[in-house]
């Protein structure tokens, strides 16, 4: 029988085989049928598994907190993202091109793919559900302000809200806005109020570290 | 022939094209007729649409960020006048307004 | 002609987001690593990918889940670029479900 082992997460996961829908039985079906005839190997799939295992939103919010911190970093990192990135470590070289919209006192960025769900997966991994739901694809580009306000974020007028739609091979991270009363803070700190929708523009960044985390 | 260089300039307005093309479009339904200000040119990509059927994408096209005004795409929009809505759209769908 | 059914932009019926997320299933990491290598490999394009899943009946598209859309998307991509062929990916699965047993 082929190898089943899919990392460290299997247990947890794994859900009886013979009560997996149709569509997803087939999946098992390919990968074995494409192992078979060497299309594939398995170090392979195995080499995304882990790529993606390692990739989550603490890489993106260790940009932010450089950035913060740092204001000739952040000149990099707007300047050219993919360099900033390998600066701290973070392959970012799969992203054809990356654009990182800075969020300032007086405008709010917020990102959607209408079309499919293209999303910046080196930096922040993957992309939660709501993100990829039609709902959100629907009204994000109409109604950005009522998205936000279902997140949690009510912004005045005087803010301007600018709505990217990654219609193309743009990935698009928004570079949230500091929160006040945070001189003092470490980078480590500060990376602990970026959230992951905080980069993705529904609400602004936490404003002090939760509670569990001091 | 310098390949960093489109048809458009940052500050050019430009309308969407109403077209509709069968095949793999990347450019929504909502921005097509509508007309605004180029931003910016991103550079050259694949193209697409081409690629989409195993061909090779070629020629690159270049690829621009055009801004709208919210109030300006969306009968109903009733907030902000000054909240935009970006679209990275390719010069084939672009034509001078 | 119409639009495509994945072209959603401001198009209505859009209702309150739903904020649960769910951990990703031994299947769906599955179909997101072998969707990955095919593309690492070269052997289908991102758009091609897009293409197949628009080409879907709109409501099909719609009773699917997201990863569920994916696999369907590869084996069509598979099959149209004949590494696969449908017959193959059918009898594999029955011989699997011979071996998981049936509910």
């Amino acid at each position: 029988m082929g190898n089943d082992h899919l990392g460290k997460g299997e247990q947890e996961h794994e859900h009886p085989k013979h009560e997996l829908s149709q569509h997803a039985k087939r999946i098992y079906a390919i990968r074995e049928l494409l192992l078979e005839k060497g299309v594939l190997k398995e170090e392979e799939i195995q080499r995304q598994i882990d790529y993606m295992e390692a990739r989550s939103p603490a890489n993106g919010a260790r940009l932010v907190a450089r950035a913060w911190a740092d204001p000739r970093f952040k000149a990099r990192l707007l300047a050219d993202p993919r360099a900033a990135c390998a600066e701290m470590g973070i392959d970012a070289t799969s992203i054809n091109e990356f654009v990182v919209l800075e969020n300032t006192e007086k405008v709010r960025h917020l990102v959607v793919c209408t079309l499919c769900s293209c999303y910046p997966r080196p930096i922040l991994g993957r992309p939660p559900d709501w993100y990829k739901s039609f709902n959100y694809r629907k009204r994000a580009v109409v109604d950005p302000r009522g998205v936000m306000r279902e997140f949690g974020m009510e912004l005045p007028d005087s803010v301007e809200v600018r709505v990217h739609d990654s219609t193309a091979d743009i990935r698009y991270l928004v570079l949230p806005l500091r929160p006040a009363g945070t001189d003092g803070m470490s980078e480590e700190e500060l990376a602990r109020l970026v959230t992951r929708d905080s980069m993705i523009g529904v609400v602004d960044p936490l404003q002090e570290i939760p509670e569990g985390n001091r | 022939m310098n390949a960093a260089v489109g048809k458009f300039r940052p500050g050019d307005r430009v309308r969407v094209r109403m077209e509709d093309r069968p095949g793999h479009i990347r450019t929504p339904f909502y921005i097509r007729g509508k007309t605004d200000g180029v931003k910016k040119m991103h550079g050259q990509f694949l193209n697409p649409e081409s690629l989409a059927y195993g061909r090779d994408g070629l020629p690159k096209r270049p690829l621009y960020l055009i801004g709208f005004y919210q109030v300006e795409v969306w009968e109903n929009y009733k907030v902000s006048k000054s909240d935009k809505l970006y679209v990275d759209i390719y010069e084939h769908w672009l034509e001078l307004a | 002609m119409p639009r495509g059914h994945h072209d959603l932009g401001g198009t209505p019926g859009g209702g309150p987001i739903e904020r649960a997320e769910h951990q990703l299933e031994d299947w769906e990491i599955l179909a997101d690593a072998v969707n990955q290598a095919l593309g690492a490999k070269g052997i289908r394009r991102t758009d091609e990918l897009r293409r197949i899943r628009e080409e879907m009946d709109a409501d099909v598209y719609r009773s699917m889940s997201y990863y569920e859309r994916w696999i369907a998307s590869a084996e069509n991509i598979l099959i149209e670029k004949k590494i696969l062929t449908r017959e193959e990916i059918d009898r594999k699965v029955a011989e699997y479900e011979k071996r998981w047993g049936n509910p």
